[in-house]
């Protein structure tokens, strides 16, 4: 199992090396000169083997450091670490052993030292193995570290996005508008305001009841659309009208809950609130044995519009869901002619 | 007789403006209007004591009508949900009435016109509150002018450069010149610092506009444009087209 490449930490993961490294001079050197010297060994011989072993054995542990600074194995990469750790202690007791011969020229100290090699190697071994572990936890904090960051980041970003879906549904400016228009009605024509109240009250419930991920059928998605456009015909009767068509057979298919309804408001954002005059809304479904395709059709004006800001929230929010269930990019689909405006979606169906 | 005119762009919200001055007799409706156009047309007609004036309206909103009528009269606002707005209704003063309204509070609304009628200092707190309500808004989009008796929505795209003219700001574009009452100081802080640059006291140019700059007298420079209109830069004006160009 190769190691995973992972971007070297910063500079206080360079300082944990640093200062590890240098407590494992100061105390291999001061621990094996106070042990030969205590075995009646000569202290200048002593302090001789003490420093190049101790140089010797922290280099080591400076290269198994680095080496995991820039590589973070795997968990089963820790075999490998095991082995390096033995490899590593078999050549730093070699390289000692070689140069120690040029320093020290008693015959007898030095076969001394051939005696008690096993014994330096297994010290060796266990302190680069001790700087191998601790750079391994160090790395499995941080990763934990950012991990949670990560999470944090990913929560608040889906609360934000919740926020934004109720302010959405909750659409204030529909919403007194619409209560405005029942408290007009209720002097002159109680009937209309009562059953625009009904209608609103099942086009709310409609709404929060609605979760992001169900598919539903798209009859029932046509009937929360007709309360919703109900609503606005009574607020605009004057201008407004509208025209579902939709073949029989297409009524079962399904479509992800709410997947028009951002559609059909930008129609009526850009087609009813921002013109003049008498305005039709079209709303068409056709579909295939496995490809459901509603069209939704808007007059616009280009004047008072600028250049049109080719895809508002809602256009982008219905792509990213889209993308989100189907993995796909190319199911929303926008037209602008001078006057018409229109939304194609497709939803595949499974 | 009080003249009063109702725009919004639903009956039925004006129909229940209309009900509640039912109880005003002194009030006179001389006109019902469905958009700013309509609007701004009968308010220079009738020239009307008080308005009662939608936000969210077809074409142009409530407050880009009142920009173009030059007498502002007293005006409340009816709207559902505006939180930009009704900040700024409230830093200066003016009267407005939130959707579903209250008879109770409309007549607190009538109560106080009645009591105070137009005054000269309402009518400049309705100019601040317009530039304040803007800069809440963003960055400009269009400018909304009258010509003559008609109106004109000018997008900010088509804009070449803007010319200090007295109290009004005359702006060139591909279509022509026209003339806004409104200061360059206005301008400058709502158009987009990255697309505009004011080169002089007088003028505001579009940077891809600029065709050349030439050097001018002892130290000043005048930018040649695309409509072959040439353009006085100062030395201030000079030193942020170089900061924006990075020259």
């Amino acid at each position: 199992m190769p190691p995973v490449s992972v971007t070297p930490y910063t500079s206080s993961k360079q300082r944990l090396i640093n200062i590890s490294c240098f407590i494992i001079w100061i105390a291999y050197a001061l621990i094996q000169t106070a042990l030969l010297w205590w075995f009646d060994v000569d202290v200048s011989l002593a302090l001789n083997d003490s420093l190049i072993s101790a140089t010797v054995i922290t280099l080591c542990c400076y290269v198994i450091a680095s080496a995991l600074n820039h590589y973070m194995p795997r968990r089963k990469g820790y075999f490998y670490i095991v082995i390096w750790t033995l490899v590593l202690a078999a050549i730093s007791i070699s390289i000692d052993r070689w140069i120690l011969q040029f320093f020290i020229q008693d015959k007898g100290y030095l076969d001394h030292i051939d005696v008690s090699l096993p014994l330096r190697f297994f010290v060796n071994a266990l302190l680069i193995a001790w700087m191998a572990i601790i750079n391994i936890l160090w790395n499995i904090q941080q990763e934990y570290k950012e991990n949670e960051q990560r999470k944090a980041d990913a929560e608040r970003l889906a609360r934000e996005a919740e926020l934004y879906n109720l302010r959405q549904q909750l659409q204030p400016h529909f919403l007194f508008n619409s209560l405005n228009s029942i408290i007009a009605l209720i002097g002159r024509k109680p009937d209309e305001a009562r059953n625009m109240t009904f209608q609103l009250s099942d086009f709310l419930r409609g709404t929060l009841r609605k979760d992001d991920q169900q598919l539903i059928a798209l009859k029932d998605e046509l009937e929360h659309l007709q309360l919703y456009l109900e609503i606005e015909k009574v607020r605009f009767g004057h201008r407004l009208a509208t025209q579902v068509d939709y073949d029989e057979s297409c009524l079962a298919m399904t479509l992800p809950a709410m997947i028009m309804q951002p559609l059909v408001e930008n129609a009526i954002k850009y087609g009813l609130y921002d013109t003049t005059g008498n305005v039709t809304i079209r709303v068409s479904c056709t579909c295939s044995e496995h490809l459901l395709e509603i069209q939704i059709e808007n007059p616009y004006d280009s004047q008072s519009n600028k250049p049109r800001r080719g895809t508002g929230f809602g256009l982008r929010g219905v792509q990213r869901r889209l993308f989100l269930l189907f993995g796909r990019t190319d199911l929303l689909e926008t037209k602008a002619t001078t006057h018409i405006f229109t939304s194609i979606i497709k939803i595949p169906q499974r | 007789m009080i003249k009063a005119v109702l725009i919004d762009d639903e009956p039925l919200a004006r129909s229940m403006v209309a009900e509640y001055l039912e109880s005003y007799p002194e009030v006179d409706v001389v006109a019902e209007c469905n958009d700013g156009f309509e609007g701004a047309k009968a308010i220079m007609q009738y020239q009307p004591d008080i308005v009662f004036l939608d936000i969210q309206m077809p074409k142009i909103n409530g407050f880009e009508m009142l920009e173009i009528i030059d007498r502002q009269p007293a005006v409340i606002f009816t709207t559902a949900f505006d939180e930009y707005a009704v900040k700024a209704f409230e830093q200066h003063a003016i009267d407005y009435l939130l959707k579903p309204i209250t008879k109770a509070r409309f007549d607190q609304a009538m109560a106080k016109f009645l009591d105070t009628k137009q005054t000269e200092a309402t009518a400049a707190n309705t100019r601040k509150m317009l530039d304040s309500v803007q800069q809440a808004a963003g960055t400009l989009e269009r400018v909304v002018v009258k010509t003559g008796s008609k109106i004109k929505i000018i997008p900010i795209g088509s804009v070449i450069c803007l010319e200090a003219d007295d109290d009004y700001v005359k702006i060139h574009t591909d279509e022509g010149t026209f003339l806004k009452n409104k200061t360059m100081a206005a301008f400058e802080e709502q158009l987009n610092p990255l697309h505009f640059v004011r080169v002089h006291r007088s003028f505001i140019v579009k940077v891809d506009h600029i065709v050349r700059l030439e050097p001018h007298e002892k130290d000043g420079h005048v930018a040649v444009l695309s409509d072959g209109q040439k353009v006085n830069v100062s030395r201030n004006g000079y030193a942020r087209l170089k900061q924006l160009l990075g020259m």
